[in-house]
């Protein structure tokens, strides 16, 4: 194909997806004369371009748009129509570009309805108006004779826009074009498998340098190690593009449905700027369009309907993305009408998915899972867009293939909510090689939080809690499984007396695998699976390491599925940890003892109880299917233990309030019995939500309540994902780094491991923040940056007496003796090249400890 | 038709293996190579058909073990095997055999569907037949043949 012709192509289909956008931002904020200038711009621009290659149709329907669009700028009114005629017209010039792609020349054709109806519109709203008072239907296309006075009347107001529009531009995109380049996909792709055989070679020569004690080789083999970790982030640095490249053409969706199904939604994104691996992006494209589809669709009521709940007739659709220890979370949000489970339930049995006994006692949160099944669709009617049982489960076995999860809540009136979480970046991993059976395997390091070494005397050692091994460490229990038995590679009891175990998380579980061996850290490419075995679920891929032999990838995710196959059974082993921690601290208990729903005694901790209280069971009232309570002048929703309480008809009715951040909820129980001080010993073996597990309490078998489970019931916010864990407060990191790829990498590296992590770009952003009163009780910072280094930022640090003790840690990415002495100089506590991300775990780790040891 | 078309036209090449006594022929142009499986690296959880991965120069490859596939029992432990690298859909293969036997030119034309009295197993990895002197070369059909775990029960 002609250059010069490609490049248009490109270039044009950039500007047109940003029309797109554009348009639509417009429409809801006609006076934002910003916006439209950049419209007029790149209209324009194509119009210019398309009379320089000689392309007269795209030539004359741009230049009808741009007539209608002038006038807008000239302060004529903005209507819906006119918006969506020009979008009409959008559409026909990619009809016409994908032609002109496949033909490269332009097709035959006319395209005079279209100008036709752009050139009334424009005469109508300059105020000419001397063809068409009458309405447009975009269907009534005029025959191709009558169309140029038409055009014609959108020229007077050209001219000076035109004038307008030029200086601006070329402005702006004079100085964005000299700092990049277009470079074709494919050489980025070919530069990445290049650099993904060199890193295998480079394994491979530091595995056979390794087996000879001195070798002349090693110096420059080092040398070669590190430039290639270098390029490999480069190059890796190329492939990553924001996830708001993914999302350009939603906007248009949304707004076209929203006109479509009478629905008027807002369309919300945030986060657009998280960057991701563009092969991890242009898979997710489909699946997200889709759920946005079926928000729409599915989720957002009819105006009508929405008033009658009380909320407001515009209904909203929040996407947003974020990172989170080396996953890029994108969640799709609606307040919409949430999800029917009973007709998911229904479904569900009807087609087989589950017998009647499961699903009566399924939550409605598993049941949700179903909505995912192939061919499943609750939809009563089929709609354009969406409802024909091909979808969510398309959707999930595309989000599947690159590693990823998604998983779903709902509050019935109050909106459904999607979380997906995929890997930053599918080609290489660090990873750790362990050995179990007599074979090995690698790990992926982003999931490995620490290595824990057990034998029989040591102070990790490894209990057992009826069936289930768990490792205590610093107080803390960790579920343990043995990577042995779970890949069925070794038969007979597990020998977990001397082991080594690596401690992973994956998402909020936390869980400690058993190995036989742990050798090295090693960079590896991760290969696809043969198809044939994609089917095992605890392997991500294969590799071959730089010995040359091959090894299977552990797929974190498919072992934590594997192991907490129920998340309720996982957050109730996690708040068994924090009991077992207090039954450490302070050997007996102070537990309230009641009853609800059954004869057999229930028990929470006395210390999680705000108050006890009995309220006349009268004034408990429903509101929206859910039980409340005038409480000291605010609503206080009520929650049952469980569906066996009977709530009074009459007297008083004994509540158990909790307040957590300033929220109270209540829960409903029987008869409160007991306040007794008791030395706790929890049996983790419940399953059922709400429910810790069962302790000896007075001789008496107990249930101990888990409270967590409650809260989310009566507070339906806690949809949310982003937050709501009361953990123990995270040691606080500032990070500053100039290149915001490194703070998007670093920051999830850190986040992973367990550190609440302030990302910033500048030293003087660092000084502000702690200028304004921030505590962080470390700082990573960068030393080579623009401005302000690492150093002078570590002087000034040292030099306030407020932050004079906060320990730095420089990166860098040459390490020099000269700056090493300069860094000792200005008080650096420690030092980190630059790619070492376990390096740095390891430094703040040092780092931490010995704060706390100060403190 | 023996005007129009020229004898290598008319004759279908065939690498020939053997695995538990009966000749097996794979059409040489889906062969890649044929070498000697050298530190395989076992699938844990995998059907037992997969004799597991090694690194065939930089590919990495699948081994399935044929004599599983076809049902018969697992050969004795250190008898030396070999392999035939096949590729499919992208992916590389090699298929474990008993002994590799020479190449073998046929007509295309004496290629016979499969035999009733043909032993199931080997009717569900056979493209057909040719019949030798005193002994049959079934034709094994790559597709299916990696379709492992379709007929897993009855094996």
């Amino acid at each position: 194909m002609d250059e010069l012709l490609r490049d248009f192509l490109t270039e044009t289909h950039e500007s047109i997806d940003v029309v797109d956008v554009e348009l639509v931002r417009f429409e809801q904020e006609p006076n934002n004369a910003q916006i439209l200038g950049r419209i007029f711009r790149l209209v324009h621009t194509i119009k210019g371009t398309c009379g320089f290659l000689n392309l007269p149709r795209l030539e004359a329907l741009t230049h009808a748009a741009e007539a209608l669009i002038g006038n807008f700028r000239d302060g004529a009114p903005v209507t819906s129509e006119s918006v969506s005629l020009i979008l009409t017209t959008i559409d026909r010039i990619k009809v016409l570009l994908d032609e002109l792609e496949r033909n490269q020349a332009e097709q035959a054709g006319n395209d005079q309805d279209l100008i036709e109806l752009l050139g009334r519109a424009a005469a109508r709203v300059s105020g000419a108006a001397p063809a068409a008072p009458e309405a447009q239907p975009p269907a009534s296309a005029p025959s191709a004779a009558a169309e140029a006075p038409a055009t014609n009347a959108g020229k007077p107001a050209r001219p000076k826009a035109d004038a307008a529009a030029r200086p601006s531009e070329e402005g702006a995109d004079g100085l964005a074009a000299r700092k990049s380049i277009r470079v074709h996909v494919d050489t980025l792709e070919q530069l990445m498998t290049m650099v993904s055989e060199l890193v295998l070679t480079r394994n491979q020569l530091l595995e056979i340098v390794r087996r000879h004690e001195d070798s002349e080789f090693k110096a420059p083999l080092q040398r070669l190690s590190n430039v290639t970790a270098e390029l490999q982030e480069g190059v890796m640095k190329t492939r990553m593009q924001p996830i708001g490249n993914a999302w350009q053409k939603l906007p248009r969706i949304v707004r076209d449905l929203s006109n479509e199904l009478g629905k008027p939604i807002e369309f919300e994104m945030h986060g657009a700027e998280t960057e991701l691996d563009r092969q991890v992006l242009d898979l997710i494209k489909d699946p997200l369009t889709h759920m946005v589809r079926n928000s729409a669709d599915h989720g957002i009521e009819q105006p009508a309907a929405r008033q009658a709940a009380g909320k407001p007739e515009k209904g909203t659709i929040r996407l947003s993305a974020w990172h989170e220890g080396g996953h890029i979370i994108i969640e799709i949000a609606d307040d919409g009408r949430g999800l029917d489970a009973q007709r998911i339930k229904a479904t569900a049995v009807a087609r087989g998915l589950a017998s009647e006994a499961e699903i009566e006692k399924m939550p409605d949160a598993q049941a949700f899972k179903f909505i995912f099944a192939p061919g499943f669709s609750t939809a009563s009617k089929v709609t354009n867009v969406s409802g024909r049982g091909v979808g969510l489960d398309v959707v999930r076995s595309n989000i599947d293939q690159i590693g990823g999860t998604v998983d779903v809540k709902s509050v019935p009136g109050r909106g459904t909510s999607f979380a997906i979480k995929i890997p930053l970046t599918l080609a290489i991993v660090s990873a750790l090689i362990v050995e179990a059976g007599g074979d090995r395997f690698a790990i992926p390091q982003l999931a490995v939080v620490e290595l824990v070494r057990v034998r029989a005397n040591s102070e990790h050692r490894i209990e057992r809690i009826k069936d289930a091994a768990v490792l205590r460490l610093r107080n803390k229990l960790l579920p343990l499984v043995t990577l042995k038995s779970m890949l069925k590679v070794a038969e007979g009891g597990d020998d977990t007396k001397s082991a080594f175990i690596v401690v992973m998380q994956v998402g909020s579980q936390t869980f400690g695998v058993v190995v036989d061996a742990v050798f090295h850290t090693e960079e590896i490419v991760v290969k696809p699976m043969c198809s044939r075995l994609r089917n095992i679920a605890l392997f991500g891929g294969n590799t071959i390491l730089g010995d040359g032999s091959v090894i299977m990838i552990i797929d974190p995710n498919g072992l934590a599925n594997a192991i907490g196959s129920s998340a309720a059974a996982q957050h109730a082993a996690e708040n068994a940890r924090e009991i077992e921690q207090r039954t450490e601290d302070a050997s007996k208990e102070s537990l309230l003892v009641f009853r609800a729903g059954s004869p057999q005694p229930k028990a929470v901790h006395l210390s999680l109880v705000t108050r006890l209280e009995e309220i006349d069971a009268k004034t408990i009232e429903g509101a929206d299917g859910r039980l409340m309570v005038q409480y000291r002048g605010q609503l206080m929703p009520l929650v049952l233990v469980n569906e066996d309480v009977r709530i009074k008809e009459k007297g008083v009715q004994p509540l158990l309030v909790f307040a957590d951040e300033g929220r109270s909820m209540g829960l409903i129980v029987d008869e409160i019995v007991d306040i007794v001080e008791e030395r706790l010993r929890i049996e983790l073996a419940s399953q059922r939500p709400g429910v810790l597990g069962s302790a000896i309490v007075k001789g008496q078998a107990t249930e101990v309540v888990d409270i967590a489970h409650y809260l989310p019931l009566a507070f339906e916010d806690w949809l949310a994902w982003a937050g709501g864990r009361t953990d123990r407060s995270p040691v606080r990191v500032l990070l500053i780094d100039d290149a915001p790829f490194f703070r998007n990498m670093l920051a999830p590296v850190l986040k992973a491991a367990g550190y609440a992590v302030t990302p910033v770009a500048s030293g003087q952003e660092a000084l502000a923040l702690f200028e304004g009163g921030e505590r962080f009780d470390i700082v990573v910072t960068d030393l080579d940056m623009p401005g302000m280094d690492g150093f002078d930022f570590t002087a000034a640090v040292r030099s306030n007496p407020r932050t004079a003790a906060v320990p730095v840690i420089g990166l860098s990415s040459l390490a020099s003796p000269e700056t090493i002495e300069r860094g000792r100089k200005v008080g650096l506590h420690d030092y980190v090249a630059k790619f070492d991300r376990q390096g740095l775990i390891a430094a703040l780790k040092e780092q931490t400890a010995e704060v706390d040891r100060a403190a | 038709m023996s005007d129009r078309m020229s004898p290598t036209d008319n004759n279908i090449e065939y690498v020939t293996a053997t695995i538990g006594g009966q000749l097996f022929g794979l059409p040489i142009s889906g062969v890649q190579d044929v070498f000697m499986p050298e530190r395989l690296t076992r699938v844990p959880l995998a059907a037992p058909e997969f004799a597991g991965m090694l690194n065939l120069r930089g590919r990495i490859v699948t081994a399935i073990d044929m004599r599983l596939r076809l049902g018969l029992p697992p050969a004795e432990e250190g008898r030396p095997r070999m392999a035939i690298g096949i590729e499919s859909k992208g992916e590389s293969y090699g298929l474990l055999i008993d002994t590799i036997g020479e190449v073998m030119k046929l007509l295309a034309a004496s290629r016979e569907g499969n035999p009733v009295n043909l032993d199931a197993r080997l009717t569900r990895v056979s493209a057909g037949v040719h019949r030798l002197d005193g002994s049959l070369l079934v034709v094994l059909d790559v597709d299916r043949v990696l379709d492992v775990g379709a007929h897993a029960e009855a094996a």
